[in-house]
């Protein structure tokens, strides 16, 4: 209940950049008064908390229909486990709701504080990808309004707009409704290791014991380090708590905390290299191990309200790319060398093994290999050829980019880490479209 | 666990309220039209953690209906503990002055209505000799103002009664609480330009449920909103009446 309605919501991304003025924008209040998309002349595309980075959430010229209000929730059966709500309850709001009965979500990304809708919509995946897939995975159903009517679409019925629409961008419809799974949990409290590595070979082997070890995994990685200790990092991995009957409370205090403080001075290279070097030697053993509250483990930016802020009114790019593991993954060492050598700092670098859990989603991100998300202050052009340089390795290595972080790749390296698409776009419903959608498909269209 | 019963049950400020007393496990009374939307709230209270609800549909300009109501939400719950009136329409300030009939239509809906069901609500209360009555009243009742004063005079009047109320049901042990919201972003101010002042529907919420439960006289949500009107009442009439606002 208190996911955050800005006072003056503003209707950009979370990245801040690009910025594009749309014609209306028109708030959805109730799930049985949506209004009849057909009579505008424009194209729609549904926005909730704008946390998506790029510009997948923006529809430059058109209109945007604000989910955020379809706060309903519709049933929770505390036994079974499943949640059914509309599709602007945020994750906050369903984790209010389902963790005083012994539930979680079933994924959750870095964030509480989007919808279940811009969930559903970009497929998003969290810690425990190796153990749960994404959220796709776990949906049971949903409603699908469409220009041309509703739809109920599950994995066995609609089946085609089921998967078009989980990772469909909100490009398909609007999603109404959502029904999904809940997961079981002990306590509200992560059972969680920190472990110190020195670099990429030693996250590598880290990586493949804790995947059989832990539900959680995800590891903050120094992309500024080079050489003997190219991504060295931190390795952070976690159970839910299962306190054994009769045993003594937890070894820390509840209290939750944030787990670094960012600086408030501008961010540049010397500042992250200071940070990084700093955080590095947090844990001072190699190894660490401490029971905490579920909200710092898995929302440690939450703390902070309008973090994207820390970036100055230029914004900033988000980076997502997964690619496969193999041999002795040169691609991604390629990615560490190429950053180190451009200068452009990235301060929050999470460096995470996917798994081979395949979603039912049409469009979904995640392929099972290593991925690494980025930020980066925009800094013009020499920020964006940085990363078409790291595109170029991402599509040799038949990898991916993420486009709901995504505000630049081009039509022809999108088409080549989504060959999909052409298949996608037929469940496009023609009155949704994005301003992602016809960056991406520009040159395409003309064809 | 507390029974309330909620006038004007689809208001989202009223929702938002709801959800609140729903996580302690609250029972409710909701009371509105219509009823398919007033379904929908009931699932919501339920699955957030609400003991139970039950819906009654009424149209409260039926002022011959209000009895009823009153009767039916205490026979039906076995009592009351609270109760929340968030009724109302922002109405149209222009057409009001075009057209006297809008004007009292105007204030029937956002202050006769109110005159009615708090005095059945009182004489229950009083009996009772605890409980809590809240309304949603306006800071627009505060003064009035050139823009909406026809709102304005229904959201005084409703102020002054609920003072009155107050006084008279403080010997009996009731809480009779004002609130008197801002600028909040709902659909009632959907076609309003919405500007830094616009408070979301769930911080409000949680103000009048923080106010309910502990009895205060007027809440004002946001806080900031007492200052502001403070501010507004002092400026002298000769300089206010060549403002426009």
């Amino acid at each position: 209940m208190t996911t955050p309605l800005n006072r003056l919501k503003q209707y950009k991304s979370w990245g801040r950049y690009p910025t594009v003025q749309h014609k209306a924008i028109y708030p959805v209040h109730w799930r049985s008064d949506l209004p009849d998309v057909n009579k505008y002349d424009e194209t729609v595309l549904p926005y909730g908390y704008g946390r998506s980075y790029g510009d997948s959430c923006l529809n430059e010229g058109g209109i945007l229909l604000d989910t955020s209000y379809m706060q309903q929730f519709i049933a929770f059966d505390a036994e079974q486990g499943l949640v059914r709500c509309e599709a602007g309850v945020s994750l906050e709001q369903v984790l209010e709701v389902i963790v005083p009965h012994g539930w979680f979500l079933p994924v959750t990304p870095g964030t509480k504080f989007v919808s279940i809708g811009g969930a559903i919509a970009n497929d998003v995946h969290g810690k425990n990808h190796h153990r749960a897939g994404t959220i796709g995975c776990h949906i049971t159903q949903f409603e699908l309004v469409r220009s041309d009517g509703a739809y109920i679409c599950s994995p066995t019925e609609n089946i085609e707009l089921f998967r078009a629409t989980i990772g469909g961008l909100g490009l398909t419809g609007i999603i109404t409704w959502a029904e999904f799974k809940v997961k079981r949990i002990a306590s509200p409290l992560i059972d969680q290791e920190k472990i110190r590595f020195a670099n990429l070979d030693e996250f590598f082997a880290i990586s493949a014991e804790a995947d059989q070890k832990f539900d959680y995994i995800v590891s903050w990685s120094d992309c500024l380090s080079t050489d003997e200790s190219m991504g060295r990092g931190i390795f952070m991995a976690g159970n839910f708590y299962d306190p054994p009957l009769g045993s003594e409370p937890p070894p820390n205090k509840l209290k939750p905390f944030v787990p670094f403080d960012l600086p408030s001075f501008a961010l540049n290279t010397l500042s992250v290299k200071a940070f990084n070097a700093l955080y590095y030697r947090v844990p001072l053993g190699k190894q660490v191990r401490s029971v905490i509250h579920y909200e710092p483990f898995f929302y440690p930016l939450d703390a902070i309200n309008h973090w994207y802020r820390l970036y100055g009114r230029r914004g900033f790019l988000q980076y997502q790319l997964v690619v496969p593991i193999e041999g002795d993954n040169e691609p991604i060492r390629e990615v560490y060398r190429r950053i180190a050598k451009s200068g452009e700092g990235s301060f929050l670098v999470v460096l995470k093994t996917f798994g081979d859990i395949a979603s039912p989603g049409m469009m979904s991100f995640p392929m099972p290999g290593v991925t690494l998300a980025l930020d980066f202050a925009f800094n013009g052009e020499k920020t964006l050829k940085l990363l078409d340089e790291l595109d170029v390795i991402v599509r040799e290595a038949k990898g991916r980019v993420y486009p709901a972080k995504d505000a630049r790749m081009s039509p022809e390296n999108f088409r080549a880490y989504f060959p999909q698409w052409e298949q996608f776009a037929h469940y496009i419903d023609p009155k949704f479209s994005s301003s992602f959608w016809r960056r991406v498909t520009a040159s395409a269209n003309g064809r | 666990m507390l029974k309330i019963m909620i006038i004007g049950a689809t208001s989202v400020i009223a929702q938002e309220t709801a959800r609140f007393f729903a996580i302690e496990g609250a029972e409710f009374f909701l009371v509105g039209i219509p009823a398919d939307k007033l379904a929908v709230i009931k699932d919501d209270l339920v699955a957030r953690g609400a003991k139970r609800a039950e819906v009654y549909e009424a149209d409260l300009l039926d002022f011959g209906g209000h009895a009823q109501i009153v009767e039916s939400a205490v026979k039906t719950m076995g009592g009351l503990d609270a109760v929340l009136i968030a009724h109302g329409t922002l109405g149209n300030q222009k057409a009001s002055e075009a057209n006297v009939e809008v004007a009292l239509k105007e204030l029937n809906l956002n202050f006769m209505t109110n005159v009615s069901l708090l005095t059945l609500l009182a004489n229950y209360f009083e009996q009772q000799r605890r409980g809590c009555i809240a309304v949603i009243s306006s800071v627009a009742g505060d003064r009035g103002r050139g823009s909406n004063y026809v709102y304005g005079t229904a959201k005084a009047g409703t102020t002054a009664f609920m003072q009155g109320l107050r006084n008279r049901l403080a010997k009996s042990g009731v809480s009779v609480v004002t609130i008197k919201p801002g600028l909040v972003d709902t659909p009632m101010t959907a076609d309003v330009k919405k500007n830094f002042l616009f408070a979301a529907p769930a911080s409000v919420g949680k103000s009048i449920y923080l106010g309910m439960k502990k009895g205060k006289d007027t809440v004002y949500a946001p806080w900031f909103w007492r200052y502001i009107m403070w501010i507004i009442i002092h400026i002298p009439e000769f300089i206010f009446k060549k403002m426009s606002m």
